[in-house]
This record gives structure tokens, sequence and C-alpha cells, in this order.
């Protein structure tokens, strides 16, 4: 089987760290995982995205065209690629940055406030890591403390705040009900 | 069994230099192998090795065939206008015979360009990288696992040969992050360098490293020799890998990151029918003619894949010398070709052999 993600927003939100996690935890599981940046010009603000596939075969090429599974953080993100979403796969948008209701009936659609919920609970810059959470719930593509444990492994003790910050961040994603 | 990292080819390629010994980086950064130095600026001052940020790409080469000259193994990278830059320093360094791995990190030419992922700089890693009578061993990855091992290789074949090596990735390959294994990386026998200029204290000869020969007949022997140990790079030292050409009436040829999309696109000829197969050159120079020609004395037609104008097609005519009609598709400017129409061109050349 394999998982073809598009990560898209804008520099700063954490975009490639998502699919960063998700190639992460792939490749902890055993399987062949490939990761592929926007890179250039479009950094530092602008448009960012990423290409994440995750395979029980070799990978091929790694861009994605058509994600199985799109993550759309900002509008121009979502004008982009909406369309490019293979039909029976999802599109998870944070609906409080994207005004806009998606027609397209081929494919679930999550909308998820996930920024207006990171500042509720008072851990801004953490929108990606709730979409995550929300994620993981729609399609089970791993288990939940599994991710969880895989994605705090690396965080030095230093900075042990920030293990509590992405645990509440992936809870509240995983407990919203879209 | 060892651990498995996720992380960049561009790194995988530092990281794999600094743990086959290469303790010496020079460079000048340039998008997109920029990781590559950035890596290398973080780990070698822990190994007791050396980072240095040239002024220029021609410094660097300079600086790097010094650090050559003296024996020590040495690494330098840059992206396809760099490498322009650098090919006199790399003309001189084939003409003293001295070993080191050049990275080339492609992007889209001529010019400045642009910085998206491009094999354009074929014909330059194997016809063209700079003045004379030279080769230069030219290893394309296709993987970040690869990035890692064929930079390893590129030292020990460069150690061996007394030639330099190049690892011709894109920016793609430099980019993507997937799983390494660097515990996976075989190493080679090596001979001993005696001719490095590293200070003899009076108990030898001592070694001078040039490319200066001004009495013609001195010069040709000198080339001679060289083109012979060329001769043995070509019969030992080949590489390809075949991925369903036994049968195969189609038979692609792509290298780098081209030859992942090929496979996948050889995956769903397959599915419909199609019998499509793929060799992918592991070493561009020298170039698996073998394995083409033969492949060709079987095959209905080829089919040359690159992210260029078509320049390796030319290596694969010469290598299918008639056999069957060589085809060739490409896209350019840093686009990255689509299985989709790999695929589509493959329907369209049988169906073109069939009408």
């Amino acid at each position: 089987m394999t998982t073809e993600m598009l990560f898209a927003g804008f520099g700063g939100q954490g975009i490639l760290f998502s699919g960063k996690q998700m190639a992460k935890s792939a490749m902890y599981a055993g399987k062949n995982v490939s990761w592929l940046p926007s890179y250039g010009p479009e950094m530092r603000g602008g448009a960012a995205n990423c290409s994440v596939i995750i395979s029980d075969e070799e990978v091929g090429s790694p861009l994605v065209t058509n994600p199985d599974i799109l993550v759309a953080m900002n509008l121009p993100s979502y004008d982009k690629f909406e369309a490019s979403v293979k039909p029976g796969g999802y599109l998870i948008l944070d609906s409080s940055l994207i005004n806009k209701k998606c027609e397209r009936t081929d494919i679930h659609v999550c909308y998820i406030p996930a920024t207006a919920i990171a500042s509720d609970n008072h851990i801004e810059g953490m929108a990606n890591v709730i979409i995550l959470g929300q994620l993981l719930k729609l399609t089970g593509l791993f288990d939940y403390d599994t991710f969880l444990s895989d994605m705090i492994r690396g965080i030095p003790e230093s900075k042990s705040a920030l293990i509590e910050k992405n645990k509440t961040a992936l809870e509240l994603g995983y407990n919203y009900n879209a | 069994m060892s651990e498995k990292v996720l992380m960049k080819g561009n790194e995988a390629i530092a990281e794999a230099a600094i743990r086959c010994g290469c303790r010496y980086f020079f460079g000048y950064p340039i998008t997109p192998q920029t990781e590559l130095s950035e890596y290398f600026a973080k780990k070698m001052p822990k190994v007791g090795g050396l980072c240095l940020q040239a002024e220029s790409e021609v410094a660097a080469i300079n600086m790097t065939m010094g650090a050559a000259a003296s024996g020590t193994r040495v690494i330098t990278s840059s992206s396809s206008p760099g490498i322009s830059l650098k090919s006199e320093g790399i003309s001189y360094i084939a003409g003293c015979d001295l070993p080191c791995v050049i990275v080339n990190v492609q992007r889209g030419g001529p010019g400045l360009g642009g910085i998206q992922p491009s094999q354009a700089d074929y014909y330059q890693a194997t016809r063209g990288v700079g003045h004379g009578d030279l080769r230069l061993l030219v290893l394309a990855p296709s993987s970040v696992q690869e990035m890692a091992q064929l930079t390893s290789e590129a030292f020990d074949l460069a150690d061996i040969y007394r030639m330099p090596a190049m690892i011709l990735a894109d920016g793609a390959l430099g980019q993507m992050m997937e799983p390494v294994d660097f515990g996976a990386i075989p190493q080679r026998k090596l001979p001993s360098k005696d001719w490095a200029a590293c200070g003899h204290e009076n108990k030898r000869k001592k070694n001078i490293v040039n490319s200066l020969y001004i009495e013609p007949q001195e010069l040709e022997e000198i080339v001679d020799r060289r083109y012979e140990r060329y001769a043995k790079v070509e019969e030992i030292e080949t590489r390809c890998e075949e991925y369903l050409t036994e049968d195969a009436d189609v038979v692609l040829v792509a290298f780098g990151i081209t030859a992942r999309v090929c496979k996948t696109a050889v995956n769903a000829a397959r599915a419909e029918g199609i019998k499509a197969g793929l060799i992918r050159p592991i070493t561009l120079w020298p170039f698996p003619k073998k394995a083409i020609h033969a492949a060709a004395c079987k095959a209905k037609a080829m089919l040359s894949v690159e992210m260029s104008k078509g320049q390796m097609v030319d290596d694969v005519r010469l290598a299918v010398n008639g056999k069957c009609p060589v085809e060739f598709y490409g896209r350019t400017g840093g686009m990255i070709p689509t299985p989709d129409a790999v695929r589509e061109k493959i329907r369209a050349m049988l169906a073109q052999m069939k009408g």
C-alpha cells in the first residue's frame, strides 16, 4: 500500500515539521518513506509545502501531484491543491485561516479551526500538531500513542516544555469533533 | 542491525564523507546544495576536520587540489553554475592524477538558470568538465541511501585509480529526506599514497605534484598511461541496475531521480500488459555500454528519459549502435517528469511501431 500526502501552508506554520513527523513515524514502523520539501524563494513567509510518501514498496518519484491526504493551512494552498486530491482522499484544512467551503463530494473534507484552538489554549504556533492529531483520528494511519512517542523522541530534556505543548496539541486535535 | 536515520540527501553525502575519513571540505554556498556545507560546518570541527567557506568556487577547487596533493581525503561541492567555475581546477586535478570527490547537486541551466532539479550537466560531467584529454569517474545516486553509499564508493575509487570522482545528483535528491543506514556501507582495500607531497623529512626523495609537461613526448606518455588506467576503470568499475529487462519490448534508460520515476512508469506499463523494463546507469562514466547493447539486441525499442533536452541519449545511441530505434523523453528547466507522462510516451512508441 502507498499513501501520498501533501502538507501546504506558509513558512513558519510548521508545514515541513508536520511532514517530517509523518515520515519519521512511518520509518520507525518499517515502511519506505520519502519527504520532499518545496525549496527556494518561497521560504520565510511565502508558500511552503512538502510531499510525503509512505509505502510498503520502493518509493518512485518523491513528488506528490495527486495526494491521498492534503493538509491545507492557508488559502493560497487550498486554492492551489484542492482539486488535486485523489477521489476518496482526505482534505484537512485550517478553517480559522481558510474561509471557504469545499464543493467536492468525492473526498472527505475536514474543517478544523486549528489556529483558533491553539490560541484559545495558549499554545500558539502549534496548529500544525493539532491538525496532525485530527489526521490520525480520521485516517488511522498510526497508533496515537506510538505517534506521540515518535514525535517527542529526540526532543532534549532542556526543552521538556515543548514535549508538554506537543502532547496537548496532538490531544486537542485528536479529540476535536469536526 | 544498525538504525536507520531520516536525513536529507545533501546531509547524507556529508555524513558519509566524514565516516569514510574525509576531514577537509572546501566550498562556496549555492542552492540546492547548501545543507552539505552547513552539515560540514557543524560536524567537521568536532572530528578535528576543517570546513572552509572559500571566497569563490575557483578558490574552493584549488584548495581541494592542494589538500588532495598532500594525500588526504578531501571533498568539494556545488551546483551547476558553480561546477562551471570549478572546471579549470578539475582539469588540473585530473592532470596531476589527484584523487578527490566533487559533488554536483544539479539545478536548471544554462547560466544562472533556476534552482529546481535538473540533469542537464550530463555532457559537462561525462565530456566537458575541463580542457584536455581527461575523464572523471561519475556516479549517479538515485536515493538518499545511495547518496551516502556512492560518496563512500567515490572516495575509494578516486584513491584506487588516482583520479577525481564526481557525485552527479540533483536538487530533488539533495533536498529530500529518506531513511539511511550508514552501517550497510562497505569499504574497499586501498593502495598507499606514496606519491603524496606531505613532507619527506629528508627520509625519501621528494614527491612533486604537477600537470605541466613541456616536452610533447613526455606529456603523451603521461596521458597514455592515464588512459590505461581509464581503460581499467571501464573494464572493472562500470555499474548499472537492470529492472525487468529480461523479456522487455521497450527498455528505458534513466539515472538518478528520473530512474525512480521510470520504475513507477515501468510498473504501470506492466500492469496494462506492456513489457517494459529499465536500465539505470549507476556509473555515467564509465557508461554501461555492454548492458545497454545487450538489452537493445532483444528489445524492440529503447527510450532515454532525462531531466534535460537529451544528453545521455547520445551515449545510449552509441551503445545501441543501430540495433533498435532509440527515442527520447525529457523535461527541463527544473521540471521533474511524471510517471504518467513516461507511460504515455511508452504507449505512443508501441502504437507507432504497430502502425
